[in-house]
């Protein structure tokens, strides 16, 4: 099963091939492609041997990832599910108790992905389909507001949340009172927020490129926006949707800064990647955990990502390239 | 697994909600009166984006701007104090040094590596795959990257076995072990490593796209003149595609400008290690300095404001010639 991941799969995969027609060009150009090979070959391994290092070890003893390199599997292999079992089950306070977190990085990420998506296309519809005054100047608004660092809004956000709306000493809004997995909200509400300017600039390059005719007759013929949008635009701008959702999905699944400060580190709301980060910086060493640990993290985003590659690609020409 | 329970209940309130707003949303554009149809329209889909974009980011940044001209708790006004703080103090400086370091050498050398991977695998057998080798690391936080290198990085005393793949090479070719993550001023440069490794596979894929879009007639015309591979590279590839070769820069700037996750997982900023993006966090949420972490906030928004102006130029002049 481990080898699988292994690079020594790769090289074969990776050959340059065109045949010239001349004696000294083939000379030449078998040289020249015997390079490039090489150089794939070299940063191929270099991009995967870290990982699959990790992934070896998370399969190791602990005694032994102590005690030596995880090339040594391929000489003397000893393999075991106990790293995983520890650092997802076991309730000792050192041990990872990954479980639970893997669950909140669930539910931060669900809700939030779909709102995102959901108010990001109405947003991107509007701008693009209705037509109003300042409405180019509200998308380059937005548009600018997706490059400014989400730093610059984390300390007054942050403090929203625990003061509330306080304006010259009047409270004119309290802080929401959120206990237990309500505080899930305020994950939501951030990560929402910060998704929006790219979620809405990405849609609204798919959504302004439908035909023009299409929508005109669609309002000739008397139809609601709402209906335009729900039978026109949603089923022809379905792989933009899916682009943004897994980038959000990324995104958010792989966060750690808002997650940090939204969630404080309270285990019943923050998200495996916080816990990760805080194992990490106490127990450094602990390698038998930080390999399972990792691993049990990367493996949903890698799976979404190379079943949906290809949306992914796309999008990222798309926010891209426009840009 | 008794907490489990009000968890998931949380996640379906959060589902339920979702599906709530949109059908209100939606129920409100349908059944909108004839008088102002349109404004109603307009505003049920534009309002909930609008205001959550001015709550939760446009305000606070206002916000944030003013803070940093006061001190600690927010109460009193300071003046420059917090920005001189940022320019004189030795750690600041260090912080300041350390981020154009990143910010320099991240992107040249994602980019080329990524170009150069791109070329040499252009048309090749097994190209999709082996792109998605290298692509790969865009899918995995960088928590989880900081952690496979750590592992890479992992130092041993000499007269035990070396756990770290780095080190076990240096010992293989007679070096002692290095602290790559502990000795400055090149551990630094260690975590750029990661950062390099992350970012390589975005310029990848975006030049790929860019290279195949060159004109095939081109291509053919320089190979009927007899160029070799370099001078191919030199004067047909890169010229066409200096614009990708732009945006992939840019882009990797503001991502490494912003970096956080890598230096607070694998040396939590100690060492000398620490950038604009940790001690931000620090200053405003361990320390209590707010003051200091907005201007810092701050001096993230300034040097990426040149960056905006430049884009929203661009996107304007290409909504003119539409």
């Amino acid at each position: 099963m481990t080898t699988a991941a292994l690079p020594a799969s790769t090289p074969a995969a990776v050959v340059v091939a065109e045949p010239p027609p001349t004696m000294s060009g083939r000379v030449k150009k078998t040289l020249s492609s015997r390079l490039a090979t090489v150089v794939a070959l070299v940063i191929a391994i270099l991009w995967t041997i870290p990982t699959a290092g990790l992934f070896i070890s998370s399969f190791r003893p602990a005694e032994e990832i102590r005690t030596s390199g995880w090339w040594n599997f391929f000489t003397s292999p000893s393999f075991t599910l106990d790293n995983y079992d520890e650092v997802l089950f076991s309730s000792s306070a050192g041990s990872g108790q990954l479980a639970g977190y893997f669950i909140n990085s669930i539910v931060i990420t669900i809700p939030t992905v779909l709102f995102a998506l959901g108010l990001a296309a109405f947003a991107a519809y509007a701008l693009a389909w209705i037509p109003f005054r300042g409405s180019g100047w509200l998308f380059i608004g937005i548009f600018a507001l997706q490059i400014v660092p989400l730093q610059m809004a984390l300390v007054p956000l942050l403090r929203l949340f625990s003061n509330g709306v306080v304006l010259g000493g009047v409270t004119l809004i309290p802080a929401p009172e959120l206990v237990g997995a309500q505080q899930f909200a305020t994950v939501w509400f951030a990560h929402i927020c910060f998704s929006l300017p790219i979620g809405i600039f990405l849609l609204h390059n798919f959504i302004s490129e439908l035909p023009r005719e299409l929508m005109e007759a669609a309002r000739v013929d008397g139809a609601s926006h709402s209906r335009i949008f729900r039978q026109i635009v949603l089923p022809l701008i379905g792989p933009a949707l899916a682009s943004f959702a897994i980038f959000q999905f990324l995104w958010v699944w792989n966060d750690l800064l808002v997650a940090l400060i939204f969630s404080g580190s309270n285990a019943g709301v923050a998200p495996l990647t916080v816990r990760l980060a805080e194992l990490a910086g106490t127990r450094g060493e602990e390698f038998q955990r930080l390999t399972a640990g990792a691993f049990i993290s990367i493996i949903i985003p890698v799976i979404v990502f190379l079943a949906l590659q290809r949306y992914f690609v796309r999008g990222l020409l798309a926010g891209g390239l426009k840009g | 697994m008794n907490e489990t329970q009000p968890k998931l209940l949380m996640l379906m309130y959060g589902v339920i909600a979702f599906f709530a707003v949109v059908g209100i949303l939606l129920l409100v554009v349908d059944k909108a009166p004839k008088r102002g149809r349109e404004k109603v329209q307009l505003l049920a889909f534009l309002a909930p984006a609008v205001i959550l974009l001015s709550v939760g980011l446009l305000i606070p940044a206002l916000r944030t701007v003013l803070l940093s001209f006061q001190g600690p708790g927010s109460v009193d006004w300071v003046g420059l104090d917090n920005y001189e703080w940022m320019f004189t103090t030795a750690e600041a400086r260090r912080i300041l040094l350390n981020t154009a370091a990143w910010v320099l050498i991240v992107p040249a050398l994602a980019t080329s590596i990524g170009m150069l991977y791109a070329i040499v695998i252009d048309k090749a057998r097994g190209e999709a795959f082996a792109k998605a080798l290298v692509f790969m690391p865009m899918a995995i936080s960088l928590v989880g990257a900081s952690i496979i290198w750590k592992l890479v990085y992992a130092v041993r005393p000499p007269d035990q076995e070396q756990i770290g793949l780095a080190n076990q090479l240096l010992v293989m070719v007679g070096f002692e072990p290095y602290r790559f993550l502990q000795d400055p001023p090149w551990n630094t440069a260690f975590l750029i490593v990661i950062m390099i490794w992350i970012q390589a596979g975005f310029a990848m894929v975006i030049l790929s796209a860019a290279i195949k879009a060159v004109s095939a007639d081109v291509i053919e015309a320089a190979r009927l003149d007899g160029v070799n591979a370099w001078q191919m590279f030199r004067n047909v590839t890169l010229p066409s595609i200096k614009p990708a070769v732009i945006v992939v820069m840019v882009t990797i700037s503001i991502a490494t400008l912003k970096a956080f996750d890598i230096v607070r997982t694998t040396t939590g900023g100690q060492f000398d290690t620490g950038v604009v993006a940790t001690a931000l966090y620090d200053q405003a949420f361990r320390f209590g300095e707010e003051g200091r972490g907005s201007a810092l906030a701050v001096l993230l928004f300034v040097l990426v404001l040149p960056i905006v102006v430049y884009q929203v130029r661009v996107l304007r002049s290409q909504k003119e010639i539409r």
